[in-house]
């Protein structure tokens, strides 16, 4: 589904990602770990070109989205993303916050984007906030909001990146378990989390970034439990 | 006004006359005598006329300016469009000049060097008020659409909205919030600078003053008078601005 070939980012003179290529198979969830400053963010945001390539080609379906002529707006349609710091619009009420996408690309109709805005937060528990705004709502439900937002753009990969890292403790697991929900539902997502046992129960596969590398990669039971290179063993034993 | 009459000459053959007589007939003769409180009237009609014209001008300046150098100044690095990167050149020239030269020789220069065969000064005061606010208040939008976390950008061109569409729906939105205190700040400053277009024959609220100071030779009244109106018009000005700005916030807390 997401084809990443030689992807190569610079800041500056920084080599932040350096010659990744990795392969994003449908209905996997690949979870990525690795200390701060590996890159890992800056990966995720390649992917939907928030951060521009320095080299490398990304291909979503056998479509390349480095191609300048390709038109990232529609590209990004398929691709939703939740942001570590949730990102909702405070201008708008939540079901607007929701169904503005939908409705200004066209996917939708206003009426079908209230009904499946409504539907969705239903099942995050979070109808009754229909008309609130985002500043009423705890940590913990405004990122369920942003799942719900980029859920109803009905994409065909979800993004996260760190989405429980500026929670409180108490409100990670609810957000957690809707992650976990979509999950089993199939749902291709790729995961940039510090949340170990998030990967070790959900993940299909664990991508291990170091210094812009990806240096080890394989099923959660291999990462965790019998990991192969010096750094992921020192990296688990800090975080574990 | 037969008090007036006899008070008057009273004062002006140098007999002792009181305060109170004195006060009566300069009030009299600056306010009232040949209606002359209609003249304050037409040139408050006139300032506010020509604060509107320059108002309108300014925003629609300062709104193009903004965001024309704000979407520059957000252009992917290695992408830069050729159209932008003219136009945010000339509009920095705009900026600086306008900001670099007094108001009041920009008047001068308008209005006897550009359009010196015009005689609708205060058509060409209005518009060159509008040129001067729209510099300042591009800057002003500027910062507001700079002050917006770039995470509202992301996330609205995540969802796969457009530059525009998110610019229009999430960061202006926001942005006028912010800057609403500065803006409003900028067009009190606009309102009291077309008193400057006198100095270019345009009619407005000063200009009636001046005319009357030059029919009856006293001028603190006519003067004070103008500054009383002006200070009322800025106190209105400033209360809708504040019933606005009340409006705008109420919807994040409600």
């Amino acid at each position: 589904m997401i084809v990443v070939k030689n992807l190569c980012k610079d800041f500056g003179n920084l080599k932040v990602l350096n010659n990744v290529s990795a392969h994003i198979r449908p209905g996997e969830c690949v979870v990525i770990i690795g200390a701060s400053g590996s890159g890992k963010s800056t990966f995720l945001r390649c992917l939907n070109l928030l951060e521009i390539p320095t080299s490398g080609e990304i291909l979503l379906d056998g479509v390349s989205i480095t191609d300048p002529k390709t038109d990232i707006n529609k590209v990004r349609q398929k691709m939703g993303m939740v942001f570590q710091h949730f990102n909702l619009f405070p201008n708008m009420t939540i079901l607007r916050n929701i169904t503005l996408a939908p409705v200004r690309t066209g996917l939708m109709t206003k009426e079908e984007a209230r009904k499946a805005a409504l539907e969705l937060l239903g099942r995050v528990g979070l109808q009754d906030k229909a008309e609130a705004y985002p500043a009423q709502l705890s940590g913990g439900q405004k990122q369920r909001v942003a799942i719900v937002r980029a859920l109803c753009m009905r994409p065909e990969v979800l993004l996260f990146d760190e989405p429980t890292s500026a929670l409180d403790p108490e409100m990670v697991g609810e957000v957690l378990d809707v992650m976990k929900d979509l999950a089993r539902e199939g749902m291709t997502m790729v995961v940039v989390t510090h949340e170990m046992g998030f990967a070790r129960e959900v993940a299909s596969r664990v991508i291990f970034l170091d210094d812009g590398v990806i240096a080890e990669e394989g099923a959660p039971e291999k990462i965790f439990s019998h990991p192969e290179s010096e750094r992921l063993r020192s990296f688990l034993s800090k975080v574990l | 006004m037969e008090t007036y009459t006899a008070w008057k000459s009273l004062i002006t053959s140098g007999g002792a006359a009181s305060a109170w007589q004195r006060f009566y007939v300069y009030f009299y003769q600056s306010f009232i005598e040949k209606d002359r409180w209609r003249q304050y009237l037409e040139g408050v009609g006139r300032t506010l006329y020509v604060t509107a014209l320059a108002l309108m001008l300014g925003v629609v300046l300062g709104v193009i300016v903004a965001v024309v150098r704000a979407a520059h100044d957000q252009q992917r690095p290695g992408r830069r469009n050729p159209i932008l990167g003219a136009l945010n050149l000339i509009f920095r020239v705009y900026v600086t000049v306008i900001r670099g030269t007094p108001m009041m020789v920009q008047l001068l220069i308008m209005g006897f060097v550009i359009f010196s065969s015009s005689k609708n000064f205060a058509l060409v005061g209005a518009l060159t008020l509008g040129i001067n606010s729209g510099a300042y208040q591009a800057e002003i939008i500027r910062g507001g659409l700079m002050s917006i976390d770039s995470g509202q950008m992301e996330a609205g061109r995540s969802l796969g909205l457009g530059y525009g569409d998110t610019m229009r729906f999430i960061v202006v939105p926001q942005a006028i919030k912010a800057i609403l205190p500065a803006l409003g700040n900028e067009f009190i400053v606009l309102l009291k600078d077309t008193s400057l277009i006198s100095v270019i024959g345009g009619k407005e609220l000063l200009y009636a003053a001046r005319a009357i100071v030059s029919r009856t030779y006293e001028a603190m009244f006519p003067f004070l008078g103008a500054a009383a109106i002006y200070l009322a018009l800025v106190m209105i000005f400033t209360w809708l601005l504040g019933v606005f700005e009340r409006r705008l916030r109420q919807s994040d807390r409600r």
